[in-house]
């Protein structure tokens, strides 16, 4: 029996077991984003202060889950369907064991169903970072084992697949740039899983009654090599995909493969260091400790962000100049496919993600002026910027690239595609600057009451605290509004989408079963081939817009810098 | 063709970069190193170095000694909330412990001067934040630490629990108050 | 890495580019490094604290 369909419209070759467990991670990542959205509304009116929705113990109960759903099973379901994206389709392989596959993905559904019921019962509320010694359910932390147990799995397949890549030879010469950046990421999500069972597993222990102790300051340490580390899983997975859209998109082609893949080296060196963001106020850890882990040694991964910064865009210049949008500086953007929301919600990530989450990331993961920023609402914002919109809105951009190609439906009312990308970036660009703000003025993240009712002494934060919340509030249910398209569109698409052929039914969308026997016609791919071969001519500038725009971030990220520094100045000394 | 098929040429390594990346990724790097000794330069120059000072303690230990302290200090008591007051002699080692949910106790401080203050907490995680000032620090059970204040303005500053510790999370304030000299 | 039959001999690749295409190697340094750098020493740090009087 062959294995693989092609796609007529894109070309791409499936995988049959490959296809099918694409589809379910991504059918279970929109899930957990469906639910985390819902939440999202809870916590956001609940922290306009002039709304106040929820009682206190529903407030951190909706925000543990919030957390949860959003950071941890969105983010890494669909993580999981593009590894195999990368590793199966792009190379053209069989994917390796899919047997294992399919365990990791039970694994991962077990846990975060676990999970999220024991956030529901009400006894863990102990928000995602699940600080000891507060203590969850133990099925709190057998959920989360569980699901990264899973998605251990899943990065062991990606590996399995690429040596089964190899073996065949689907393809000839070096691992194509998008496939090298799902390296990373799976790199990267080794580290961070294996930290993650370093620590949750004794803290499950100890949950049950085994253990009697758990070092808090051990476990702040050992938990962020997780927690901040499964951020950056996400960074280089949507770098790649970036790479991959304006591939797609524009038949963009990377300006120096060197270049590109020299970044993905830096992070694979550098990056993950960053945990240290979050113990850079922590007592007793050295300074030449936090420097060097903050820093990521010397910020070499923030110059390889940069230098994505500069590639990504670069590289779809240079793809829409070649075909003769070549006018002033900026045709080739002004030009682009601006309807199309794979276009706009890339672009909008690659912004925003550049412009507000790494500029602000930088800042406040600077050893001291972490002083007036720690644990403030500052840090969700920026987050938000970085994995909210970045991470998230990527993701969305690529949904709306595979509804037709994997699961063989047309876009489900496409003016709300179109116009989703806008909303949902305006939402939340509205949200992450205005709590940005409020943190500076010293407004607590995790925090059910400015007011601060029932306190045995009281303080007054000034209005302008108030203020800022309040927008950051309308901007926040805004960008639900912009979640909710984004889920209407999809889930919509998969119920109602026009068919295409080969076509899928109902159950082929939603539980991942394959399409049609006789679709599957094709024993092995044809050999994926290098690229055509370019004449190299590197005389000029063959990028100036992005040039333009890659200093203007600069000229942003060194005001703002410097801005923070005179900020830190003004406070108390201490030492 | 592109981003998803293998490079064009077998040995990609060796194909000369473009003056954009180069320049580009030069200027990134200045930047970056001057954001790296921005860091030492400040331990040397600046005045918000966090001091790394800090022991291993526990509930009972780091308890009596704040009461010790309140014991030796103490000059009133808040009618509001019953917390003492303690006024401490300038330069002296000066102690507050954060529980469910207070910051204890309250502190009488003289502007100018420098204190050793000694934090810790008695049961969970707590997030030390002063208002309005915006100094945020991470307070951790078993851990104690010990940071050196000097309070450049006079009035009343308020300490606000920034890291969640339960459901009165959001009442756990504590105060210090600066005085002119 | 990769190498070709009906190719004349190949050139050598630089070490770098072998390095790229080596995943098991990648995946060596990326655990590698944080293990040392962030958690061993972190945890080192730690466990140094005096304890208290
Ligand atoms: C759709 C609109 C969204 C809104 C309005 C929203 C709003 C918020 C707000 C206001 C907070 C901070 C609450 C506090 O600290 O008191 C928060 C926390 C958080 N959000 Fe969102 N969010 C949204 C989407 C997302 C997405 C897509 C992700 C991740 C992919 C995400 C991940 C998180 C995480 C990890 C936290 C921290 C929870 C904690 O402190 O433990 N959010 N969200
Ligand atoms: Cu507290
Ligand atoms: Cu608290």
């Amino acid at each position: 029996m062959a294995q693989f369909r092609v796609c007529p419209d894109s070309g791409f070759y499936f995988d049959r077991s490959a296809e099918s467990l694409m589809k379910v991670n991504a059918v279970a990542g929109v899930v957990s984003l469906l639910i985390a959205g819902i939440l999202a509304l809870g916590v956001i009116l609940t922290r306009w202060q002039d709304v106040h929705l929820l009682p206190a113990d529903l407030f951190y109960q909706v925000l543990t889950a919030h957390g949860i759903n959003a950071l941890i099973f969105w983010v890494i379901f669909f993580e999981i369907a593009v590894l195999y994206f990368a590793s199966s389709t792009l190379l053209r392989s069989r994917l390796a064991a899919p047997g294992w596959a399919w365990a990791g993905f039970a694994l991962m559904v077990i846990g975060a169903v676990m999970n999220n019921v024991a956030v529901m019962q009400g006894n863990s509320s102990v928000m995602m970072t699940s600080y000891v010694p507060m203590q969850a359910a133990p099925h709190f932390y057998l959920g989360l084992i569980l699901f990264a147990v899973g998605a251990l799995i899943g990065c062991f397949v990606f590996l399995g697949t690429l040596v089964l890549a190899k073996d065949d030879k689907t393809y000839d010469g070096s691992l194509p740039l998008v496939v090298f950046g799902a390296l990373t990421a799976t790199i990267i999500a080794i580290f961070t899983i294996a930290s993650g069972a370093i620590i949750l597993v004794p803290t499950f222990l100890w949950s049950v009654g085994y253990i009697n102790h758990i070092d808090a300051e051990m476990y702040r340490i050992i938990w962020w090599a997780l927690g901040h580390s499964s951020q950056q899983i996400n960074v280089a997975a949507h770098v790649s995909i970036w790479y991959l859209i304006t591939g797609i998109l524009f038949g963009a082609r990377p300006m120096s493969e060197k270049v590109s893949r020299f970044a993905f080296l830096l992070y694979i060196f550098f990056l993950q260091l960053a945990s240290a963001h979050h113990i850079l106020v922590d007592p007793g850890v050295s300074s030449e400790w936090k420097i060097f882990n903050t820093s990521y040694a010397m910020y070499l991964a923030v110059l390889a962000s940069m230098i994505h910064g500069l590639t990504v865009p670069g590289a779809m210049e240079v793809a829409q100049r070649s075909k003769g949008y070549t006018k002033g500086l900026f045709e080739w953007l002004r030009k682009a496919p601006w309807g199309n929301p794979v276009f706009s919600g890339f672009f909008f990530a690659l912004v925003i993600f550049g412009f507000i989450g790494g500029i602000t990331g930088v800042v406040m993961g600077t050893e001291q002026i972490n002083l007036i920023i720690h644990n403030t609402i500052y840090v969700p914002a920026h987050f938000h910027a970085t994995v909210a919109v970045g991470t998230t809105l990527t993701f969305m951009a690529l949904t709306y690239l595979l509804i037709p190609v994997l699961f063989r439906r047309a876009l489900f009312m496409p003016w709300m595609a179109k116009l989703q990308p806008y909303v949902f970036s305006l939402g939340m660009t509205i949200m992450i600057l205005f709590l940005l703000g409020a943190g500076t003025l010293g407004v607590s993240r995790r925090h059910w009451d400015m007011d601060f009712t029932g306190a045995m002494l009281s303080f007054d934060y000034p209005g302008t605290a108030y203020m800022m919340v309040a927008v950051g509030g309308i901007g926040g249910v805004l960008g639900v509004v912009g979640g909710a398209m984004f889920l209407i569109v999809t889930v919509g698409s998969l119920l109602f989408g026009k068919k295409l052929e080969p076509s899928a039914g109902l159950f082929q969308g939603f539980c991942g079963l394959p399409l049609a026997d006789s679709v599957y016609n094709v024993e092995q791919p044809p050999r994926l081939e290098r690229a055509e071969p370019v004449e190299h001519h590197h005389d000029g500038f063959e990028a100036p817009g992005t040039f333009v725009l890659a200093l203007a971030l600069l000229v942003c990220f060194v005001v703002y810098y410097a801005i923070n520094w005179d900020y830190l100045s003004s406070v108390w000394p201490i030492g | 063709m592109s981003s998803f098929q293998p490079p064009a040429d077998r040995i990609w390594w060796q194909v000369p970069v473009g003056k954009q990346e180069i320049i580009w990724a030069g200027i990134a790097l200045v930047w970056c190193l001057i954001m790296f000794f921005m860091m030492p330069y400040w331990h040397v120059y600046g005045k918000q170095n966090l001091s790394t000072e800090a022991y291993q303690t526990n509930a009972e230990k780091y308890g009596a000694a704040v009461e010790a302290f309140v014991e030796e200090y103490q000059t009133g008591v808040d009618e509001q909330s019953g917390m003492p007051i303690v006024t401490p002699p300038a330069g002296s080692d000066i102690y507050m412990l954060g529980r469910l949910w207070q910051w204890y106790p309250i502190l009488n401080l003289e502007k100018g001067k420098s204190y050793r203050l000694h934090l810790s907490s008695l049961d969970w995680q707590h997030g030390f934040s002063l208002q309005p000032v915006n100094i945020n620090l991470q307070v951790v059970p078993g851990y104690e630490m010990v940071i050196n204040v000097a309070p450049d303005q006079a009035g009343e500053f308020t300490v606000i629990c920034n890291e969640f510790c339960g459901i009165g999370h959001h009442t756990m304030l504590g105060k210090i108050h600066v005085k002119e000299n | 890495m990769s190498e070709d039959t009906n190719l004349p001999k190949p050139e050598r690749i630089p070490f770098f580019q072998r390095m790229l295409d080596n995943p098991f190697l990648l995946l060596f340094i990326g655990v590698a490094m944080p293990t040392v750098f962030y958690t061993l020493w972190g945890v080192m740090e730690v466990a140094t604290i005096p304890i208290a009087k």
